[in-house]
């Protein structure tokens, strides 16, 4: 009974496809499934946008939006609505093709994402090799998907966004990655099922994440911050900040094409997340091993929600950077930090078993997070400006 | 250490996204429509019209001297003259407005009407609930609207409406004192002239404004 509950959606599934000729079942099999993620990650996009808007209305002590229905449960579908039937307004002077491509590439690089992801035991909708790969290849396509929008709307506002965008998504591209190349140096494999497969057991209680040793938390640190600024959440903004460039790259959407964008941008939280938790959150893995019993997608989903409302939680928290600042701490510490990182994933790999590659590895870490927190993070201290006029 | 101010960070925000759900004070709050903020005597939105007594139309402290007209800055006011004369709360004849309409849609709140007004006439309203589902008419308001009682103005600017009633009352006063003395020394100037014969006729008025002076007992600067 337990297993089947796992297994459900892929039970369902080889039922589906038993009523079909053996030449049809491998391309319906993967039409419905897509079809499934397609219309999953909207409705889990409207449920995280309704979270944000009251959790952030109760941080600020507010209520939040409480008219449409109760509580306020149905404003995303009257935001929906909204944007459905809002006038689509393409500037003049825009490049019309290209603004119309921008979020149509983004929505589907996003949902390419999800086809790699292993969202419970078996419910993968393509076992690649290099899902990893795969999975970054489609994120930084979202980069030029932005791009796109920033330089086809000839809008200054919007060009002033994509350039932030790009210049911000790079920078945290490469942490994103290396942090990443961790677990694929531990597992050996670039494929996510693998790597969720290496986390699946227990010593007694307690699973065997990749983000309870040293290496893994500091990877996991890293990729919490990079995949925030990958996704140009708050405190990473700077792209949209809406204080200073309008609505940044897409200023110059309204209508459908502004909710794509929106969907487009929740999603990819979605995506990140689930890849955060694939690689150091023990994917579908249960925390607990007398949890087991609780199918593997409901384990999924619950850490990808929670890492939602952590995302939601920064956002209400923290201000957002400098641009300045923003390089800074990609290029000088978090950089240097995934480096350190890949060289103590190395030592914790060839020290073998023990407590003495704990110690070791956690030292260095520390060490370096103090060392390097202290001389080049500091806060600058700028003494009253003055000025020197010729005599 | 780095990081310790986003722990710090995360832990307030936590804290008060806990607390809103427990303590109510925190929540600040008003739900509008069932709810309302208590009124700010010092707010405004639109001007209106000031009359006294029961009927609006009699009442009418306006005098159609067109001042807030040629001094609204985005011209909003839009005044006709009548062309016969009611008595004032003074009691002299005077021009009524036949037609003030203020445009909603153009007024910008600015209160220089109220300001140049030298009769107390218009005053600033509070009421901000003017939404309507006709752009054009719906928003320009004529003398009817715009009327509003005396005991309207006490209800929303009870300190102001109160200084402007003290004020009114002492001119009012005044005018009548003035107007004893005019009568007075018109008196007393008939009286001269019936003793003095022609010879009072010319300085008549210099005579009088002195004698009006002398009554009042203060300095009119």
């Amino acid at each position: 009974m337990i297993d089947r509950l796992d297994q459900v959606f892929v039970l369902l599934l080889h039922w589906i496809l038993g009523y079909l000729p053996g030449g049809w079942q491998a391309p319906v099999g993967v039409i419905v499934s897509a079809v499934c993620i397609v219309f999953l990650y909207p409705a889990l996009f409207a449920l995280a946008v309704l979270m944000e808007r009251k959790g952030l209305g109760r941080m600020q002590n507010r209520y939040g939006p409480n008219r449409v229905g109760p509580f306020g449960i149905l404003q995303p579908v009257a935001d929906g609505i909204k944007s459905l039937t809002k006038e689509d307004i393409v500037p003049l002077n825009a490049d019309a093709l290209v603004h119309f491509m921008a979020p149509v590439v983004l929505v589907v690089a996003v949902f390419m994402m999800f086809a790699v992801m292993p969202m419970g035991r078996n419910m993968v909708l393509v076992n690649l090799d290099a899902s990893l790969l795969f999975f970054f290849a489609m994120g930084a396509t979202t980069e030029l998907s932005i791009f796109m929008a920033g330089w086809s709307s000839r809008n200054k506002y919007s060009l002033l966004g994509a350039m932030r965008a790009v210049a911000q998504m790079i920078s945290y591209e490469v942490p994103l990655l290396l942090s990443g190349v961790v677990i694929v140096m531990m597992t050996g494999s670039l494929s996510l099922v693998k790597m969720v497969e290496a986390q699946d057991h227990f010593t007694g209680w307690f699973p065997h994440w990749f983000v309870f040793t040293p290496w893994g938390l500091a990877g996991f640190v890293i990729f919490a911050i990079a995949s925030t600024a990958e996704t140009n959440r708050s405190p990473f903004d700077l792209p949209e900040g809406e204080s200073e460039l309008v609505a940044g790259y897409f200023t110059e959407y309204s209508g459908f094409k502004f909710a794509l964008f929106f969907l487009g941008e929740y999603v990819e939280m979605f995506a990140v997340a689930g890849l955060g938790t694939t690689l150091f959150l023990g994917g579908w893995s249960a925390p607990l091993s007398v949890l087991a019993w609780v199918p593997s997608w409901i384990w999924f989903f619950g850490k990808v929600e929670i890492w939602i409302c952590v995302f939601i939680w920064l956002r209400g928290t923290l201000p957002r950077l400098r641009q300045d600042q923003l390089m800074n701490f990609a290029w000088k510490f978090v950089l240097p930090m995934c480096l350190l990182n890949l060289f103590v994933a190395a030592l914790w790999r060839f020290m073998g078993e023990g407590w003495l590659r704990w110690v070791v590895c956690s030292v260095l870490l520390v060490l370096a997070y103090v060392v390097m927190g202290n001389a080049e993070m500091r806060r600058k201290h700028f003494g009253p400006r003055t000025y020197r006029y010729a005599e | 250490m780095l990081g310790e101010g986003i722990l710090k960070g995360l832990a307030e925000t936590a804290r008060n996204f806990a607390g809103s759900y427990v303590s109510k004070d925190r929540l600040t709050t008003v739900q509008y429509p069932e709810e309302r903020a208590p009124a700010i005597e010092a707010s405004r939105v639109f001007p209106f019209l000031v009359y006294d007594g029961a009927d609006w139309e009699a009442g009418l402290r306006c005098v159609a001297c067109q001042i807030c007209e040629k001094e609204c800055p985005p011209k909003c006011i839009y005044i006709e003259k009548s062309k016969d004369k009611k008595p004032d709360y003074v009691g002299k004849p005077q021009i009524y407005p036949a037609k003030f309409d203020i445009d909603i849609s153009v007024c910008m709140s600015c209160q220089i009407c109220v300001e140049v007004c030298p009769f107390e006439a218009i005053k600033m309203d509070t009421d901000f609930e003017l939404s309507t589902d006709d752009r054009f008419g719906g928003l320009l308001l004529d003398r009817q609207e715009l009327a509003k009682s005396n005991e309207y103005y006490h209800n929303i600017h009870p300190t102001e409406a109160a200084e402007v009633d003290a004020r009114l009352a002492e001119e009012k006063a005044k005018a009548e004192v003035k107007a004893k003395a005019a009568a007075d020394a018109a008196a007393a100037k008939a009286a001269a002239a019936a003793t003095a014969g022609a010879a009072g006729t010319t300085p008549g008025n210099p005579a009088a404004a002195p004698a009006a002076k002398a009554t009042e007992g203060e300095p009119k600067a």
